[in-house]
């Protein structure tokens, strides 16, 4: 909410520097935003007063007027602005005046007549944003010669307050005010308000239907009201000066009135009233053209004022088009009401709407302010457009209203939840400052919660209050105490920061990318998967949950290629979102890519490009952290984002928990990827996983290797014959190592060489030669027998 | 016998001549081996009268152990030359840069991440963690924040259909966390959350932390004494101002923001602080007995604290990061600063 700061200090002024009191106001959880000044600097503007107006000899549309600033002898100026006339008090800039925009006045001579200074607009003076309609003129009362800032109270500046939820019952000048004044200990004063007294006995029917939503309902008939009349400077500028802008009397004064009071009023235009004001839920389908000309069609969860014609407005958020006041509008009916918050609660946003009068009704307005306000708009509304008042007609359902609320607050309670016993007279004092009646009982206090404070309802409640009156700061600061116990760790589980780190160490580096992606690009790697999509997404780029680490990797290498960074290695840790939402599974993922040089350009090589077997063993380092690296097994598979060739599905204990391969190369050409990239992701809850290491005692008897090489078809999977090996080699292989795999010559077309060195020793005994030949033997039948495989020479 | 000394010159002069190992070693067998000069010698000392042989047999030994000495000096000198020869030879250029893989590194928002958990998990606290997309339940209502509450309105929630939806905030692992697990509860909740929101200050995916301790005797001064001590120790300064502002979140009560005086300035007044002196870090409050109630802990024996902040703010203050969406691009240029 912003108000004026002058606005304020009519009805509270403590002697604080304007920041100062905007940091108090913070300081009490009334976050002040901005404080702006109202206008901006300028000076030598004078009330002035237009002594005359003549035809300028050589141009049609400027004038020669002769000024009274106050000064003595009338200055003479010529003007174009076709409102100037004779009598008029005016804002007038003295030669050597300074504008806002640095502009300096200067003697001049416009078409050959002379000049001494400017009569200004508002948009010159920097008070309305565009030029409207000439020359700002002044009341008639305006003091010739007096400061025109001074005049105008200009050194005077917006103070914005960032309002959270809780607190609707600052939503008005008058709520600030009561607030300054519980700080400060100062009294506030507002505009006295008396009842007017009615020039006739005509009221408009009214019937609430709905009393649950609209406990209050006042209305008045206003008759003769002259809707053209202006509405005078001074509301205007505290509109402006509030963040409104005047459109007509009718609509400012209750503009007006909302913000000085709280509570947000509505014109009805009578003349287009139809039997009765009814105060019901829509029916469904009902149709209504809001006062900003959009049609909306109602549901029946929406409280609307109708008239026996169908709706007029939606009740506390906005008016009908044609129901409202308009140039042509003679007698007026004015609502003042209470709707519960949660009549009004979702309403506007269902719309798409969000209004001042929603906002204060959403968070609760005074429900005993409703008449105040209504003797207060009225009052102003005859001021300025004149009118005959009709009687205030009220229906009430007292049992309706937001009952009293009386809440204990228990020193006890109190000294506890503060960590400190605040004097008793200090929180009885504290209470009743804030409009509470307060009774004392023996364990602490019973307070009556003003009728503006919805936020007061519990203990808590007043806890707050006690300790944001007597000041956060001053609350003592203290350690929570605990028992120190221990809790368990399991040294079979990795910690995810190890296997960051573990990446880290083989250079890659840490990626965070949103957790939604494009459709298109999730498409285009996962085609057949299923992942939430987003309702409101921020935008398209943004509206589907990734259902892999993928797309998040491949969009992030586009981004760093495009900038020519041309060696990409990230990773990245992070929940992916798979399947119908009522089947939903998010699980957390390690994901890798990698592209360009095995290692950064540099004079001692290393200039090839990664390969699918670099990437692997990266992973490997990662799989071997758990300490149990033959629980994961690489079996070639096929994923859509990878080459069918170059893929390989990884199983955890045997179950599927990741997958390896290079981009496809199909789907590279769809993104625009003009270089090869390889990616990985595994589920983190299987990479977590591993054992406590188990010691086994060292032999010492001798170990004896064997090297063995086998030819079998190129087709066959290394770890086939792996396999098969230790399937054969009994318990006391130690050791298999994989040294060679060669095609070429001395190999058969179509077959290939796989040589391995496998070791053998016994804990408690030399192995001899027999033992070792027999386990050989049978190694090798096997792999023939089942895999084709023969030993090579 | 007379031409010992003579022999003995001459011996000298050719191992001092001797320009390598194995010409040094002929040497050795020329006058000291089994067949050698000085050898021989020895050998027919037995021809001399009895009388004569002591003296001779210690003059020959003496040039012996002279030649012998003398060999293993010249030895040690061309071993010596030879090392420092292949020394020089093998000199490289120790400034030339390494070779393999250089490291990588972690992300600022998971550097400012297990900052946060490890001072707090040093102190007894736990890290819990819980699902992203959560339901109305877990992010609003159990949190006291009922449909069409206005606090509502503060946060742009994501939706996917009426009930399920994006995560806010991690206060639902606070929820999750109370319902499994009896008092005392001291955790601190790391993760993403999401927010409909984007602009220079604002992306719609960020990275909170929460905390939450439900003991007895709990109290706000508790509260500020934990903060104080957080602030202080992930600034690194001890004289950081730190204030409490009283504001409002549905799920606590007291409630507080958090103002540090700002770091960038040191509480001048700069950009980054608005010239106010002081920058917003964090929220916190007393749990609301409410939460308590969604939770089934009870508000009359169990007091609780909750604090939530942002970890790109924090990370932006701490390594002085000027631009929030940085974060999100993955730039290399911008990781590798982190390393």
């Amino acid at each position: 909410m912003k108000f004026s700061e002058q606005w304020l200090r009519d009805w509270v002024s403590p002697q604080l520097a304007t920041q100062a009191l905007a940091d108090q106001i913070t300081m009490a959880g009334l976050e002040v935003d901005a404080v702006e000044p109202v206008a901006a600097a300028f000076e030598g503007v004078m009330v002035a007063e237009v002594v005359s107006r003549e035809q300028h000899p050589d141009a049609d549309k400027l004038n020669v007027c002769r000024v009274d600033d106050g000064s003595g002898e009338p200055v003479q100026v010529v003007c174009g602005a076709p409102n100037v006339a004779v009598g008029q008090k005016v804002a007038f800039a003295r030669v050597g005046a300074v504008l806002p925009g640095d502009f300096r006045i200067r003697k001049a001579k416009l078409r050959g007549v002379d000049s001494r200074g400017m009569i200004c607009s508002a948009s010159e003076l920097g008070l309305e944003e565009e030029t409207s309609h000439g020359i700002l003129e002044l009341p008639g009362d305006a003091p010739t010669g007096e400061s025109f800032r001074a005049f105008m109270g200009l050194d005077d500046h917006t103070i914005e307050v960032d309002l959270t939820p809780n607190r609707g019952d600052c939503l008005s000048v008058k709520g600030m005010a009561r607030e300054v004044g519980v700080l400060n200990r100062l009294a506030v004063e507002g505009p006295e308000i008396v009842a007017v007294a009615p020039t006739h006995g005509e009221t408009f029917p009214v019937r609430v239907e709905d009393e649950e939503r609209c406990p209050r309902y006042i209305g008045r008939l206003i008759k003769g009201v002259d809707v053209g009349a202006e509405t005078p400077l001074w509301m205007v500028e505290r509109l402006r000066r509030s963040g409104i802008r005047a459109i007509d009397p009718v609509v400012d004064v209750t503009n007006y009135v909302m913000l000085e009071l709280g509570q947000p009023l509505h014109a009805f235009d009578r003349a287009n009233l139809h039997g009765a004001v009814i105060v019901r839920l829509a029916r469904e389908g009902e149709r209504l053209v809001l006062l900003d000309g959009q049609e909306i069609t109602l549901t029946d969860a929406t409280l609307v004022i109708a008239d026996e014609r169908g709706p007029l407005a939606i009740a506390g958020v906005m008016g009908g088009e044609h129901s409202g006041v308009s140039p042509a509008t003679r007698d007026i009916f004015l609502e003042a009401a209470f709707f519960s918050p949660l009549a009004v609660a979702g309403q506007a946003r269902h719309y798409g709407l969000h209004t001042d009068a929603s906002h204060r009704f959403e968070r609760g307005v005074d429900p005993q302010l409703a008449r105040e306000a209504a003797e207060r708009a009225t009052r102003l509304l005859l001021e300025i457009t004149g009118g005959e008042p009709g009687p205030l007609i009220e229906a009430v359902s007292a049992e309706q209203l937001p009952g009293e609320r009386r809440v204990r607050l228990r020193a006890s309670r109190l000294e506890q939840a503060l960590g400190k016993a605040l004097p008793s007279a200090e929180v009885g004092e504290i209470l009743e400052r804030l409009g509470m009646a307060v009774e004392t009982s023996a364990e602490g206090w019973v307070a009556r919660a003003p009728s503006w404070r919805f936020d007061i309802a519990i203990e808590e409640d007043l806890v707050e209050e006690v300790a944001r009156i007597h000041g956060y700061n001053r609350l003592p600061v203290r350690r929570p105490a605990a028992r120190l116990s221990l809790r368990p760790d399991h040294e079979a589980r990795t910690p995810l920061g190890r296997l960051r780190r573990q990446m880290v160490a083989r250079g890659y580096q840490e990626a965070v990318t949103y957790s939604f992606v494009s459709p298109e690009l999730q498409q285009a790697l996962l085609p057949r998967v299923v992942s939430p999509v987003l309702a409101n997404p921020i935008s398209s780029d943004l509206s589907v949950m990734r259902a892999s680490l993928f797309p998040g990797l491949v969009r992030a290498l586009m981004h760093n290629l495009n900038r020519q960074q041309t060696r990409v290695r990230l990773f990245e840790t992070g929940l992916v979102f798979r399947g119908e939402l009522d089947a939903l599974q998010q699980t957390p993922m390690l994901g890798g890519l990698v592209c360009g040089t095995r290692e950064p350009e540099g004079w001692a090589g290393g200039r090839d490009r990664v390969d699918f077997f670099d990437l692997k063993g990266d992973l490997e380092s990662l799989l071997a952290m758990g300490g149990e690296p033959e629980a994961w097994r690489f079996e070639p598979g096929e994923h859509s984002a990878l080459h069918p060739g170059q893929c390989a599905r990884l199983l955890y204990r045997g179950e599927e928990a990741g997958w390896i391969g290079t981009l496809h190369p199909a789907v590279r050409a769809q993104l625009g990827l003009k270089v090869d990239a390889l990616l990985f992701e595994v589920r983190l809850d299987a990479l977590t996983q591993g054992r406590v290491p188990s010691f086994s005692p060292l032999s010492r008897h001798p170990e004896v290797r064997r090297d063995l090489a086998f030819l079998v078809d190129e087709s066959l999977p290394v770890q086939a014959l792996l396999d098969s090996i230790h399937g054969q080699a009994g318990e006391w292989l130690t050791e298999s190592r994989l040294f060679d795999v060669y095609q070429g010559q001395g190999v058969p077309e179509g077959r290939k060489s796989i040589a391995l060195g496998l070791t053998w020793q016994h804990p408690s005994r030399t192995l001899n030669d027999d033992e070792i030949n027999q386990l050989v033997d049978a190694i090798v039948a096997d792999a023939r027998q089942h895999l084709g495989a023969e030993l090579r020479g | 016998m007379d031409h010992l000394p003579t022999l003995v010159t001459e011996a000298r002069h050719a191992i001092q001549a001797a320009d390598s190992i194995p010409a040094l070693e002929e040497l050795r067998v020329r006058y000291l081996g089994k067949k050698g000069e000085i050898t021989a010698l020895l050998k027919g000392l037995g021809k001399l009268p009895a009388e004569e042989r002591p003296a001779a047999g210690e003059r020959i030994n003496q040039a012996k152990q002279a030649l012998a000495e003398e060999l293993e000096g010249r030895r040690h000198a061309l071993e010596k030359t030879a090392l420092e020869a292949r020394l020089a030879a093998e000199r490289i250029d120790v400034t030339l840069p390494g070779r393999g893989q250089p490291s990588g590194g972690l992300h600022p928002v998971t550097l400012t991440l297990e900052r946060i958990e490890g001072l707090f998990t040093r102190i007894g606290y736990d890290v819990a963690v819980g699902p992203e997309i959560e339901d109305d339940y877990h992010n609003f209502e159990a949190l006291n924040i009922p449909a069409h509450h206005p606090a509502r309105g503060m946060a742009d929630t994501f939706y996917f259909d009426a009930t399920r939806l994006l995560r806010t905030h991690t206060s639902p692992v606070q929820v999750r966390t109370m319902k499994e697990q009896a008092p005392p509860i001291r955790i601190v909740c790391p993760g993403r959350v999401y927010r409909s929101d984007s602009d220079l200050t604002h992306t719609p995916m960020f990275n909170q932390v929460e905390g939450l301790l439900v003991d007895e005797d709990v109290s706000f001064a508790d509260l500020k004494g934990t903060i104080e001590d957080f602030l202080h120790a992930f600034f690194e300064r001890d004289d950081l101002s730190v204030r409490f502002r009283p504001s409002y979140f549905p799920f606590t009560e007291p409630s507080a923001e958090v103002d540090i005086q700002c770091v960038m300035c040191g509480g001048e007044g700069c950009r980054v602080c608005s010239h106010s002196g002081w920058l917003e870090v964090m929220g916190c409050g007393m749990v609301h007995p409410e939460v308590f109630r969604h939770s089934g802990i009870d508000a009359e024996r169990y007091k609780g604290f909750a604090f939530g902040m942002g970890a790109e703010r924090l990370a932006m203050l701490r390594y002085g990061v000027n631009d929030l969406r940085l974060f999100f691009d993955n730039d290399l240029r911008f990781l590798r600063q982190f390393a």
